[in-house]
């Protein structure tokens, strides 16, 4: 008799659990509010005139100075708002936040802030909207930042900034020493044997050698600054020539002597930049953002260092470029106020803004020569050299691979200095022959 | 106060009265307190490095000196930035936290009953099923919900589930139902069987055994098991990193996982360790009031 | 068969009248989202792992071919077939392989450190008669704290110029890819869980009582022997249960790897690792397979311990007491030549609780 009724009970406790279960999803469901996920097709002829609200998705904004832009177009454009998704400061991060999104053919990120060496994985894959020459104009802008928005000789996104690298060098030391700032290898070595004897805890050189992207800029870098490419004219691979191994060799061989310290095969950029503020090197290869750091009052190089483009084998190096640009999702709707929006960001005001504020080195090649903004940043001509001179990275559709190859390559000779880079570079040579086809 | 002080002496003066104290004794109890002193230094000393380090100046953040110098709560200011939106992440941690703890506590409790005091068929197979669930790689499981929370999953559209609070708890329940399954049916088990016999006699229905005799006495371990699932959910990082994709749904720690410095490639460790202070130190204050409570739960639980 | 045992003890035990239905009923909200979030999800990584997104590139365009195509087990045999090779500590060999080694070499060092030391503190504490309590309280920070705020104060602490080379007076480069950043993360790990075994081996040694240890005194037994004699067989059981989960859990290890040292390394990198870099790298199939791969891997290391240590990890007595009355019927069917006997199977009746 007990039993039935037991029965009953537990029926009914299991439907309140359930019940209960469907209330708090429910209201929790309300409580978030999903992002407005556009099912548009991914169309091949975009609609350009619609317009409406769109999402604009990029890391960190560490000096605000986007949100206020963005707050300025919103006044302006009361029916075509832009709502900012700030993503996080780690690169790999905003990339797989993206595609993640892409994969669920979801447009909830209007625009994307797209690094230069995932334009051709994005594009290739058919998340990105090609950009008509008539809607997007790219005259002035920097050839190698243009070039690297495009894939198969169509843009598919509008560059938003660029990048160089810089070998800063500790001017003070220097001309104590009376020498000048290097061109070349052989130089800076020289003006590291007559400088650091009276030096004591400061080594010749740093860059950025942990395993991660980086490692592959100063790779790269080295390599064409030898005079060899990771990738031939025609889009071979020609990494184990003569003059990469060269290139890679030099790093080692820095390894090798001291002249580069053995803790920089942990760093990272914030790493080395500290230790150059440091005085624990002499000359440091890095971004444009550390010049406005180092040049703080809390600085202690403030006013002892300058720029110089980085050295080469013979010559002045090549650097690797960076840089961002504004790509438009496949599948989101407001193409049209995605367009009016990126053009209205890449006003040349608003670059200098950028610029002035925020120290993001501009697309736009006329104000790299803009004398309030070199009297403000000494670095720009500078800096223009070196992204006028830069290499892009491979641009392949499995980047990821790619660049984990060649960190795979370059890290293993420099972590132990009795690998051989010939070796490495061989089989560098064999992956990337199969990676890129 | 004297009274108490006359009291422990007198015990002292019994006690040393006692011939027992030779060298080997004080050999042994000295090596008992080394051993203590040892104990305590190896689970303290990296906590006190990660508090030392959020005391710091933020420009100071890699600094190595043992004590701050200058010390400087700047760093929690910085943890509530608005950009940060530590608040609205640890409100998001507490309704995960405890909303997945009452359901677990719901579901399992009745599992776990069933699990200790019933016979049935296949009751071999139900435990190695929660028990295998235990064993699961957590990344086995989030790629396919994060595809099926898309809503991009044909026939299953409507579970277009993401940054919302359910997304966030319910496969969070794959780890913290066993658990709690796991805990409570061992906690069941403990209890005598006689006493819900003795209140069957009595007239009570199995039910009303088990809501009248058995809940009462296992709400000691109910309550263990909520502190360790509610721990076990609130320190979740994957579950949380896939789901919780926007700010406003971050949980504390993929908040602390995200934080940037004051410019590019910054890391700003001494804002990142104090986050973890923060999301740490209530946890600590939980587990040091109930440490007895918890110790006898993961005892019985043996789980994790 | 335990319904059938169920029915035949039916009058001797009051709490057994026709407990399925209700065990049903109690179990069914567990097992339907267990179902719904480890069920599913299976299903979707089993099929997932036939697959294979298609990757081939359209010389025209330059546009990846769409779509997903039906590979059989080739996400399982590429391991060997056509292996991607990588240099990490075990020479160069499949990174699939490499990563596997790892996990086995962590889960083994890791664990071996953790009880070492787990089964000390709690020797300690057993000996303390004063400050039980502060050490107790001690030993659960390093249980509270986040394994990713974890991750973060370590890899502070492993700087070039960190603390840790501070204090041992040499500069080793922990965070480097090498042998030194696999000791990293083992010490990392062992910090966070030895604790941990010692909480566990503390309980296990509570309940042995004082007069075995003063018999075996009277007996003349030494310190060592009194250990490896009644202490370890006595706390084994807790022990064996404890060191199991924390080999299950260790040997899905992502958190310390991922957040210290980070991806790409071959010398930490987990077969947990190996699979979120698989599928960062729009490679879902390998994923999936990596993932099941290291799910059997868990399964067979639950079982060996089952099987080897006696792990008790079901702990229901009805439990084994079926399966212990099955073998017997078994032996004593084998040894009478019949089958009949297993026919009137019934399972001596008792409590479920011990």
């Amino acid at each position: 008799m007990t039993q039935p009724r037991t029965t009953r009970r537990v029926i009914a406790a299991a439907l309140s659990v359930g019940a209960l279960l469907a209330t708090a999803a429910c209201s929790s469901g309300t409580a978030a509010s999903p992002a407005a996920s556009g099912s548009a097709s991914a169309a091949t002829g975009a609609n350009w005139d619609e317009t409406g609200p769109i999402t604009y998705a990029q890391g960190k904004d560490t000096s605000g100075n986007l949100k206020a832009q963005i707050d300025q177009w919103n006044k302006e454009n009361p029916n075509e708002q832009v709502t900012f998704r700030e993503l996080s400061d780690n690169a790999d991060e905003q990339r797989s936040e993206m595609i993640k999104r892409a994969q669920a053919k979801s447009g909830e990120f209007t625009v994307m802030s797209v690094d230069v060496v995932w334009t051709s994985e994005f594009a290739a894959n058919g998340w990105l909207t090609e950009l008509p020459a008539d809607k997007f104009n790219t005259t002035g802008f920097l050839k190698a930042a243009v070039d690297s928005a495009t894939y198969f000789n169509k843009l598919y996104a509008m560059p938003s900034s660029s990048d160089g690298a810089l070998l800063y060098y500790r001017k003070d030391l220097l001309d104590k020493a009376g020498v000048q700032a290097p061109t070349t290898w052989d130089e800076m070595q020289q003006a590291c044997d007559k400088v650091l004897p009276g030096q004591s805890g400061m080594s010749c050189y740093g860059g950025q050698f942990q395993k991660y992207e980086g490692l592959t800029c100063n790779f790269a870098e080295a390599v064409n600054s030898a005079g060899g490419a990771i990738l031939g004219e025609d889009g071979k691979p020609t990494v184990n020539s003569a003059e990469a191994v060269a290139g890679l060799t030099w790093m080692q061989n820095g390894f090798k002597s001291g002249m580069i310290p053995k803790e920089a095969i942990t760093w990272k950029e914030e790493e080395s930049r500290q230790a150059f503020q440091t005085g624990k090197i002499l000359f440091l290869r890095n971004w444009p953002y550390v010049y406005n750091l180092a040049s703080a009052k809390d600085s202690k190089v403030a006013g002892k260092f300058d720029v110089a483009p980085i050295p080469g084998k013979t010559g002045p190096g090549v650097s690797t470029l960076g840089g961002h640009s504004y790509g438009i999702s496949a599948f989101a709707k407001n193409k049209g106020t995605a367009m009016k929006w990126i053009n209205w960001m890449l006003r040349p005001e608003n670059q200098k803004d950028q610029l002035l504020k925020a120290s993001s080195a501009p697309v736009l090649e006329s104000l790299y020569s803009d004398p309030e903004l070199v009297a403000k940043f000494g670095y720009l001509p500078t800096l223009l050299k070196s992204i006028q001179n830069a290499k892009p990275r491979p641009k392949a559709v499995a980047y990821g691979d790619v660049t984990l190859a060649i960190q795979d390559a370059a890290y293993a000779p420099l972590n132990d200095v009795r690998k051989s880079p010939q070796t490495a570079l061989d089989d560098l040579q064999a992956k990337l022959t199969t990676l890129i086809k | 106060m004297s009274t108490a002080q006359a009291h422990v002496t007198a015990a002292e003066i019994a006690e040393l009265n006692k011939p027992k104290r030779d060298g080997k004794y004080w050999a042994g109890s000295i090596a008992g307190i080394v051993g203590m002193a040892f104990i305590i230094i190896y689970c303290i000393l990296p906590f006190y490095w990660m508090i030392v380090s959020s005391l710091r100046l933020p420009s100071d953040g890699r600094s190595t000196d043992f004590v701050p110098n200058p010390a400087s709560i700047e760093n929690y200011v910085a943890v509530f930035a608005p950009q940060n939106m530590f608040g609205q992440a640890v409100l998001n941690s507490l309704i995960v936290s405890t909303t997945t703890t009452v359901l677990t506590l719901l579901f399992g409790i009745l599992a776990a009953y069933a699990l200790a005091r019933l016979r049935f068929a296949a009751k071999g197979i139900v435990l190695s099923i929660i028990i295998a669930c235990s064993m699961f790689p957590g990344i086995t499981l989030v790629i396919p919900l994060f595809k099926l929370f898309s809503g991009n999953y044909p026939g299953f559209e409507w579970l277009n589930w993401m940054n919302t609070y359910q997304a966030l708890v319910i496969p969070t329940l794959s780890f913290g139902l066993p658990l709690c399954v796991w805990n409570l049916t061992a906690f069941f088990r403990q209890l005598p069987v006689e006493l819900e016999q003795a209140a069957m006699v009595d007239g009570c229905t199995p039910g009303q055994a088990f809501a009248k005799v058995i809940l009462p006495l296992a709400a000691p371990g109910v309550f263990t098991t909520a502190i360790i699932t509610f721990i076990a959910v609130w320190n979740d990082y994957m579950i949380a990193l896939q789901f919780g994709t926007t700010p406003e749904m971050y949980t504390s720690v993929v908040a602390l996982s995200k934080f940037t410095g004051q410019y590019g490639y910054d890391t700003p460790w001494g804002t990142i360790m104090a986050a973890g202070v923060l999301i740490t130190v209530p946890l600590l204050v939980a587990v040091l009031i109930f440490q007895r409570r918890i110790v006898a739960g993961l005892t019985a639980g043996g789980v994790k | 068969m335990a319904d059938s045992s169920a029915t035949t003890n039916k009058k001797k035990n009051p709490l057994s009248d026709g407990q399925g239905t209700l065990a049903a009923l109690l179990i069914s909200p567990t097992m339907a989202v267990i179902l719904f979030v480890v069920g599913i999800p299976i299903l979707m990584s089993l099929r997932e792992s036939v697959f294979r997104k298609n990757s081939g590139i359209d010389p025209a365009t330059g546009m990846v071919a769409q779509g997903e195509s039906f590979v059989g087990l080739q996400n399982f045999t590429d391991i060997f077939a056509n292996p991607t090779l990588v240099t990490g500590n075990w020479g160069t060999i499949d990174r699939l392989l490499n990563s596997f080694l790892n996990t086995t070499w962590f889960t083994i060092i890791c664990v071996l450190f953790e009880t070492a030391l787990g089964v000390a503190m709690a020797l300690i504490m057993a000996k303390a008669f004063r400050g039980k309590g502060l050490v107790r309280a001690a030993i659960l920070v390093p249980w509270a704290i986040p394994t990713v705020v974890s991750a973060k104060m370590w890899g502070l602490i492993f700087d070039a110029d960190g603390v840790m080379n501070k204090v041992i007076g040499h500069q080793i480069l922990w965070l480097a890819d090498g042998p030194q950043s696999q000791w990293a993360i083992i010490i990392a790990d062992v910090w966070k869980t030895a604790p941990f075994i010692g909480l566990l081996t503390l309980a296990g040694l509570q309940t042995i009582p004082a007069e075995v240890y003063e018999a075996a005194k009277v007996d003349g037994a030494s310190a060592w022997q009194q250990f490896t004699r009644i202490t370890l067989p006595m706390v084994k059981p807790a022990l064996v249960v404890a060191v199991l989960f924390r080999t299950l859990d260790t040997m899905r290890m992502f958190d310390l790897p991922a957040a210290m040292i980070g991806f790409g390394k071959y010398y930490v990198e987990t077969v947990s690792v190996l699979a979120y870099v698989e599928n960062n790298n729009l490679r879902y199939g390998s994923a999936a397979a990596y993932s099941i791969i290291l799910f059997i891997y868990i399964v067979f290391v639950a079982f060996l311990f089952v099987r080897l240590l006696g792990a008790d990890v079901v702990g229901d007595e009805e439990v084994k007491a079926i399966a212990a009355q099955r073998k017997r019927q078994k032996a004593a069917a084998k040894a009478a030549g019949t089958k009949a006997a297993l026919a009137k199977s019934t399972v001596t009746s008792g409590s479920a609780s011990s």
